[in-house]
């Protein structure tokens, strides 16, 4: 269903910005903890990155269809 | 031109003044016309009385054919003639048969029981005046008959038929008649059947006659001829007895027998006597009897003559001479008879003498020898010498005596024998007379049954010509008959062969054409069934056919209607059964059907492969689609960021707009906003519209669009696959109503 794409399309990217937040916020945590020593810098920026991506995500996700497919033609 | 023209004009003219003066003289035409049927109507008339007054046999006719044409001609005519009287030909009067030696022979007989001769003159003379006038009598009536005859004879070409009926064998006579009938139309004729039936009568009453006649005359010959017979029987025996006694009396005169013989003799010479006398007697009773049925036979000939029936005729003739015959024989035996007396007599006489004499001798003998017996003549050895010469001496004496005796008698010889000559030439005379009177007698009537022979051959003869003539006339006439007949027949027989044929030509034609009829008839009759027959199988075919269409109309519907069902079957939001079935089956169901193939063809493959959404389901999508278009009301190819996702969710909740509204009829460019698109969708959905609304839903663009994709889609199908299904089942309808026969 079309109508059903959207939503669908919003769970992924509900689903990609969960991930992407939480991975983004782990990996925030971990190279904090890990690298930046509990900064939050890294939890932000993670999150930051992992919502920044989600965002894209679901952005491209959501105008997947507007966007125009190029190929280049092969020269024979 | 100008000639043709007058001459037409002048013809016309004419034929005006033809017709003018026809006009004009209509009138007398008419009048001439009128007198010239009355004059031929009247000529008719009278010509045919005239006709019939000389034409008594076309008078009736005339009568027969025409009704009281009878009166009319007793008018005109008087009464129609009287049938004709046959002429009855008398023959000649017939004088009754004189039996001429009747009187002569009763005479005769008497004569020599009376011994008178000097009597036979007177009466001699008598009969023969008296058979004069008869003997002429007869002659003249034979002559008279004769030319009765001949006359008769003459008179039968003349005469008419019924005439001669009389003479004329009945059986030849309806032929004569009928004959005479044809050749003489002078004389009137009575009709043939009371012809016939007199003559008949006639026949009748002459075979009657004639039967009682020859009865009588047979019956009477008979007896006449018994009695004659006996009488000359009787006269036979007469003279016979004569003879013998006269014998007897000679032998008793020859004296030479003895004596005692003589004595005998004598006694038989008595006997004889007696006899004779005995022997006349009877002969005498004989012939009167005989005379006397003679008589009667005379009479009744005569009344058979009378009775002028010609058939009798020979048998008249026959018994006349018959009569004759015996009259004449007995003539003959009575003369036979009367010589025997008169020589009888002679000796007698003779033998008076002689007894006489020898009485005398005996006389004297017995004066001589008076013991000598009578009889002398017996004894032979029984006399004496003496005696016997006394007898010699005697006889001398005798002797001398007789000589002397008969010299004296020699003498008186002469006179005697001219006395007895005398006596004799009377006796002789009146003999001669008798005889001859007789003779002529018998040789008149010999010459009057030989001349009524002759006459009787002549009219035998003339009879026989006369048939003969009638029978050629009669031949002649049936040949002209026969001929005509034939001729007749033939045409008879054209006429009914051509009336037979004419009928049987009109016979089969009907018959032809009742059966021509009977055929057209039956034809049409059978075309009628036939066509009935056709129109029937036609009905029933087309019935058929119609029942076949309405049983596939019906399938189609059915199917149809089955194709609706599954339609229903359609869950809340999970689409119907794959149409496929009930296509598969509508397709089946007529796959004659090119509109319904077209049409189920038409149906999208979507909805026979998966099946389409139910417009309830669709409604309830749309209202979710119509969310999610208003919440992407703003994203299309330009804005499909996030943000303008965020935006057009805010516009979509902070966009305050009727739900439903109607849509306008006509579609202005500003009415193509998302908002007021699916507010018309709603509307038009709301009302079940759900075409309008997929229109409207098709208007929208952007991500909008590619939201309610899915439900155009759906809805596209729906709304075809409805559109081909209310398609076919309109046609279904249309078809399933055209195919109902109203009752």
């Amino acid at each position: 269903m079309s109508e059903k794409e959207l939503g669908q399309k919003w769970d992924r990217c509900l689903a990609d910005c969960a991930v992407k937040l939480g991975t983004g916020l782990g990996l925030g945590i971990v190279f904090s903890v890990v690298f930046f020593k509990r900064r939050t810098w890294p939890i932000v920026f993670g999150t930051g990155l992992g919502l920044g991506m989600a965002y894209s995500n679901c952005q491209n996700d959501l105008r997947s269809h507007y966007v125009l497919h190029s190929k280049v033609a092969k020269e024979e | 031109m100008i000639q043709c023209v007058c001459g037409k004009v002048k013809a016309h003219s004419l034929q005006h003044c033809r017709k003018y003066t026809t006009a004009g003289d209509s009138g007398s035409t008419a009048g001439k016309i009128v007198a010239a049927s009355l004059l031929t109507v009247g000529g008719g008339l009278g010509g045919t009385i005239l006709y019939a007054k000389w034409d008594p046999k076309f008078r009736a006719n005339v009568e027969k054919s025409v009704p009281y044409s009878d009166q009319l001609f007793e008018m005109a005519l008087g009464p129609p003639p009287p049938p004709l009287v046959p002429l009855q030909k008398k023959p000649g009067k017939i004088e009754p048969l004189q039996i001429s030696s009747l009187s002569e022979a009763s005479k005769e007989s008497k004569q020599p029981k009376a011994k008178a001769k000097k009597s036979d003159p007177a009466p001699m003379e008598a009969p023969p005046a008296v058979e004069e006038a008869p003997a002429p009598q007869t002659l003249e009536e034979a002559s008279a008959e004769a030319a009765h005859i001949i006359s008769a004879l003459g008179e039968v070409p003349s005469v008419p038929a019924p005439g001669t009926s009389d003479e004329s064998p009945p059986g030849h006579m309806a032929a004569g008649e009928e004959c005479k009938d044809h050749h003489e139309p002078v004389l009137k004729e009575r009709p043939v059947e009371e012809v016939t039936a007199r003559l008949a009568q006639q026949d009748k009453a002459e075979q009657d006659a004639l039967a009682a006649l020859t009865a009588g005359l047979e019956e009477s010959l008979g007896s006449t001829a018994k009695t004659t017979l006996q009488a000359i029987g009787a006269q036979e025996a007469a003279l016979t007895a004569i003879a013998a006694h006269t014998n007897k009396l000679k032998d008793a005169m020859d004296s030479q027998t003895p004596p005692d013989e003589k004595s005998a003799q004598w006694k038989a010479l008595n006997e004889a006597l007696s006899e004779r006398t005995r022997a006349m007697e009877e002969a005498e009773e004989a012939l009167l009897k005989a005379k006397g049925e003679l008589e009667k036979l005379r009479e009744v000939i005569n009344s058979a003559k009378q009775s002028k029936i010609d058939t009798a005729r020979p048998q008249i003739l026959a018994a006349e001479e018959n009569l004759h015959s015996m009259i004449v024989d007995l003539d003959k035996v009575v003369t036979k008879v009367q010589t025997a007396q008169t020589e009888a007599k002679i000796v007698s006489q003779y033998s008076e003498l002689v007894n006489e004499a020898k009485a005398q001798f005996q006389q004297e003998l017995a004066n001589i020898t008076p013991e000598i017996q009578a009889n002398w003549k017996g004894l032979s050895g029984k006399l004496s010498a003496d005696d016997l010469n006394s007898l010699i001496a005697h006889a001398h004496r005798r002797i001398d005596q007789l000589n002397r005796e008969l010299a004296e008698q020699r003498v008186r010889e002469q006179l005697h024998i001219e006395v007895a000559l005398e006596q004799q030439k009377l006796e002789d005379q009146k003999a001669l007379e008798r005889a001859v009177v007789s003779a002529l007698e018998h040789s008149r009537e010999d010459m009057r049954l030989e001349q009524e022979k002759k006459v009787q051959e002549v009219r035998e003869v003339m009879e026989a010509e006369m048939r003969t003539q009638l029978r050629r006339q009669a031949a002649a006439h049936t040949d002209h008959l026969r001929d005509v007949l034939k001729v007749q027949e033939q045409e008879l027989r054209e006429e009914a062969q051509e009336i037979l044929n004419s009928r049987v030509m009109e016979q089969e034609t009907h018959y032809r054409r009742l059966t021509q009829e009977q055929l057209d008839t039956f034809t049409l009759d059978m075309n009628a069934a036939y066509a009935r027959l056709k129109g029937i199988e036609e009905a029933i075919d087309s019935h058929v056919i119609a029942e076949e269409e309405a049983r596939k109309a019906h399938q189609l519907w059915l199917s149809v209607e089955a194709l609706n069902y599954t339609l229903k079957s359609a869950g809340a939001d999970s689409p119907t059964e794959p149409l496929e079935g009930a296509v598969g089956v509508i397709k089946e169901s007529c796959a004659e059907n090119e509109f319904a193939q077209a049409l189920a063809t038409a149906i999208p493959e979507e909805s026979l492969s998966r099946g389409i959404y139910s417009e309830a389901s669709l409604r309830a999508r749309f209202y979710d689609i119509r969310r999610l278009a208003r919440r992407v009301a703003l994203i299309d190819e330009t804005r499909n960021s996030l943000y303008q996702y965020f935006l057009s969710y805010l516009q979509s909740i902070l966009l305050f707009e009727s739900e439903q509204v109607p849509p306008p009829a006509k579609l202005a460019p500003e009415d193509l906003d998302t908002f007021k698109l699916l507010a018309y969708a709603t509307y038009s959905i709301e009302r079940g519209d759900l075409e309008l609304a997929a229109k409207f839903v098709n208007q929208l663009r952007g991500e909008s669009q590619r939201v309610a994709q899915d439900w155009i889609k759906e809805a596209r199908l729906t709304l075809e696959t409805k559109q081909v299904i209310s398609l076919l089942s309109a046609y279904a309808n249309a078809v399933g109503l055209g195919t109902t026969q109203a009752p």
